[in-house]
């Protein structure tokens, strides 16, 4: 009898407890579902889309192409129940902006998001060919991928600062591609020979990359005019002096760009001091010619740069053979990087292309670097009279112990007498 | 001349009874064998010894022991202050040559077994000094608050800390605090010029009074020779001769440490940042390298203990054993020379040679 109760009870129990239990299953996704039993790029989507940033996310693929993924049958995809299907190359752009525009919807996953990804688009030379019928520029999936997008600051994102080279190298360094466009195919070449690539790849994710200076989704070449603005959100300084010098009115007058027209714009070298001047490797020769007044000062500037470096280079190798010797050099080797810092200082003032301006840190920076050399001849001076000196300790040390050993043979010798 | 000598002398015999000490002087005599030159390397070891104080007197003149002012001083003392390159880099040089000097002493005095009775005091009495010169070192080379002291000391300290139940209490009294600040300086400042001199001199005291009161030990074989009448007992007299033979050693090495200073002069490197990464390459002063590769070159784990706590617990143990050799090896005393102990003196030397060599590659 008991035994009969007690199986009634789990009976009761086992139906009161198995709708909650079937309640606490996951909702079945019939796009997943079907999809990842269907072969080659039908399945694609699925096997993509576990890393996704949209499905981590919590989306679906109803979510962006629409359907009922709570029908199992191919009714789901019908136009009845809200499927949009793919969007052809021509409609991704407002394909993605659905969501991606809708900033209360956007700041529910980051309230950090922006929203603004497709009006400057539309903008870009992407976005207006786009519109007029081009489909071979690039839209949102191109640089971003499909079903498997991550997130740009992760560094296996084609859009990371790392990667964004290559992802725009793809189609820009492509002869094939940019058939037609009647624009170089070398920028991602140029672009990794520079200083901006070098530093990047040093791990600088600061360091400039193609989006920086033309945008990412509003990408557009800088103009002539506004190339120095673009140099200067970074070389703030230099740009400043360059917009106060007598080049900007010259140069916009010639129609040339400012930064580019000496220091190039894909290919960005390390420049040189040898740039400044009137030398073989010199970038001022490019305009000025011997007699006017822009080929004096430009003599007067690397003249001066050299005469700077000069003493720094006598400076440190003095004060390197002083400390090598022994000698404590550390005070006017930490005086010597202000001489080093006049030297960057002149530097910088060159793009003010003022040699009196110029003069004034080189001056400054051969000052100190003759202090030093001084320190260093002192130090070098010391070190003779420190080794003369121990010469003549260790002749009387030496004689000293002559004597003494002189004095032991002679007790010796007298008590075995 | 003599009399006023003679005066003087008498005036201090009444008052100190100098008389009795040049009467023990006049007959102390030194064995005279094969084996003699390593009795001058207690007194070489003595002589450093008096310059390290004299050198740390006038250093202590200029020197100011805060992590603001230490490293600026000893950067003044060698650049501003007259002869105070030379006075820093004698100080810094005869350190070394003193631990070196100490050790070959030790070694000597082990392979000659004078540590045999009755000598067993003389013995300990000298390890423990040896222990506070080792003391010396460590405690000093943080004084000038450079990056390579700075690290070294926190590697140093470290390894205190990894003793088990006292470890934490060990590290926090020697850092005065859980890192290396300027408490550490302070700290190690007072070790330096006050606690260490203070146990150096008592111990000094003692060993020397020792050495005078039981005289020079003779190696065990040139005393059985001499007892079975293979070789005459020869001696010479300590003052002057050995006394004048000891000078000529002082005068060399005071010769040595000139030319170390003007040739070598000791580096001060870059003020420490206790903020910056440790530079690669941090090790400790050349005597404790042997520690220092052998607890790197040991498993993470031996037995139960963790490896380095097994190194330390190691070298714990083998120091207890090599203080106490006088009463382990007491057959000694008796003229009996045990193989073991003389194997164990080769092995502990051949290992120190070794792991600090390895450490120096």
């Amino acid at each position: 009898m008991r035994a009969l109760v007690t199986s009634c009870v789990a009976f009761l129990m086992l139906l009161i407890l198995a709708p909650s239990s079937a309640a606490a299953a996951p909702p079945k996704d019939s796009c997943i579902a079907c999809h990842a039993e269907l072969e080659g790029k039908q399945s694609e989507p699925v096997k993509k889309f576990d890393t996704d940033v949209h499905h981590q996310a919590g989306l679906s693929c109803a979510d962006c192409h629409g359907g009922d993924p709570g029908d199992e049958s191919m009714n789901a995809m019908s136009r009845a129940r809200g499927f949009r299907g793919a969007p052809t190359k021509a409609q991704t752009p407002e394909f993605c902006a659905r969501c991606h525009s809708d900033i209360a919807y956007m700041h529910r996953f980051n309230p950090k998001m922006r929203a603004d990804q497709l009006s400057q688009y539309l903008t870009s030379v992407h976005g207006k060919r786009l519109k007029q019928g081009d489909t071979k520029v690039a839209a949102c999936v191109d640089c971003h991928g499909v079903h498997d997008i991550l997130p740009a600051r992760d560094t296996r994102s084609p859009v990371h600062p790392t990667n964004v080279a290559s992802t725009c190298g793809r189609c820009h360094a492509d002869a094939a591609h940019m058939k037609g466009y009647n624009i170089p195919t070398d920028q991602e070449e140029k672009y990794r020979k520079s200083v901006h690539a070098e530093l990047l790849a040093s791990g600088d994710t600061s360091a400039p990359t193609c989006s920086t200076c033309h945008g990412n989704h509003g990408a557009t070449p800088p103009g002539v005019s506004s190339v120095a603005n673009i140099c200067g959100t970074c070389h703030v300084f230099f740009a400043q002096l360059f917009e106060k010098s007598p080049h900007q009115a010259a140069f916009a007058k010639m129609g040339l760009p400012g930064c580019v027209q000496c220091h190039s714009n894909h290919e960005i070298v390390k420049p040189s001091d040898d740039w400044v001047g009137t030398g073989s490797s010199a970038v001022c020769t490019g305009c000025h010619s011997a007699g006017d007044k822009g080929y004096v000062a430009a003599q007067k500037m690397a003249g001066d740069l050299a005469k700077v470096k000069t003493f720094l280079g006598r400076a440190e190798e003095i004060l390197g053979t002083a400390e090598r010797s022994g000698m404590e050099v550390s005070s006017p080797k930490v005086e010597l990087t202000t001489a080093h810092e006049a030297l960057i200082k002149a530097r910088v003032n060159v793009h003010s292309f003022n040699d009196v301006e110029v003069q004034k840190q080189t001056d400054q920076g051969v000052e100190i670097s003759q202090k030093a050399y001084q320190a260093g001849v002192a130090a070098l001076a010391e070190r003779d009279v420190r080794r003369k000196g121990l010469g003549v300790s260790l002749i009387f040390i030496l004689l000293a112990i002559s004597g003494l050993y002189w004095k032991i043979r002679q007790i010796e010798s007298g008590s075995r007498t | 001349m003599n009399a006023l000598y003679r005066q003087i002398r008498n005036w201090l015999d009444e008052r100190f009874g100098t008389g009795s000490v040049e009467e023990f002087l006049r007959h102390k005599t030194v064995p005279i064998h094969r084996h003699t030159l390593w009795y001058y390397f207690g007194g070489m070891t003595l002589f450093l010894f008096v310059v390290q104080v004299l050198t740390g007197i006038l250093l202590l003149l200029y020197y100011r022991p805060t992590p603001e002012d230490a490293f600026e001083s000893v950067q003044y003392i060698v650049t501003q202050v007259r002869f105070g390159w030379l006075i820093r880099s004698v100080h810094s040089w005869s350190a070394n040559l003193m631990v070196l000097t100490a050790f070959i002493h030790m070694f000597s005095v082990y392979f000659l077994k004078a540590y045999r009775k009755p000598r067993e005091l003389t013995w300990i009495s000298g390890m423990i000094l040896l222990f506070v010169v080792m003391g010396f070192g460590f405690s000093g080379y943080l004084l000038p608050w450079n990056t390579l002291a700075f690290f070294a000391t926190k590697v140093g300290t470290e390894m205190a800390g990894a003793v088990p139940f006292a470890g934490k209490w060990m590290l926090t009294f020697l850092r005065g605090g859980e890192e290396v600040t300027g408490a550490t300086l302070t700290r190690f400042f007072g070790f330096h010029v006050a606690v260490l001199p203070g146990l150096a001199t008592v111990l000094l005291a003692m060993h020397l009074l020792l050495v005078q009161r039981l005289g020079m030990s003779v190696p065990p074989s040139v005393e059985q020779a001499t007892a079975e009448g293979r070789q005459a007992p020869r001696v010479m007299p300590f003052f002057p001769n050995f006394l004048l033979r000891d000078i000529i050693g002082w005068y060399a090495a005071l010769g040595v440490l000139g030319a170390l200073a003007a040739v070598f002069p000791w580096e001060l490197g870059a003020k420490a940042d206790p903020f910056a990464a440790a530079p690669a390459g941090i090790r400790p002063e050349w005597y404790f390298l042997f520690m220092f590769q052998t607890l790197k070159l040991l498993p993470a784990k031996i037995l139960f203990l963790e490896g380095e706590l097994a190194g330390l617990v190691g070298f714990s143990l083998a120091g207890a054993v090599w203080v106490a050799v006088p009463f382990l090896d007491y057959r000694a005393g008796f003229g009996r020379v045990t193989r073991f102990f003389t194997g164990l003196g080769i092995f502990a030397l051949g290992f120190i040679v070794v792991m600090s060599a390895l450490a120096l590659r």
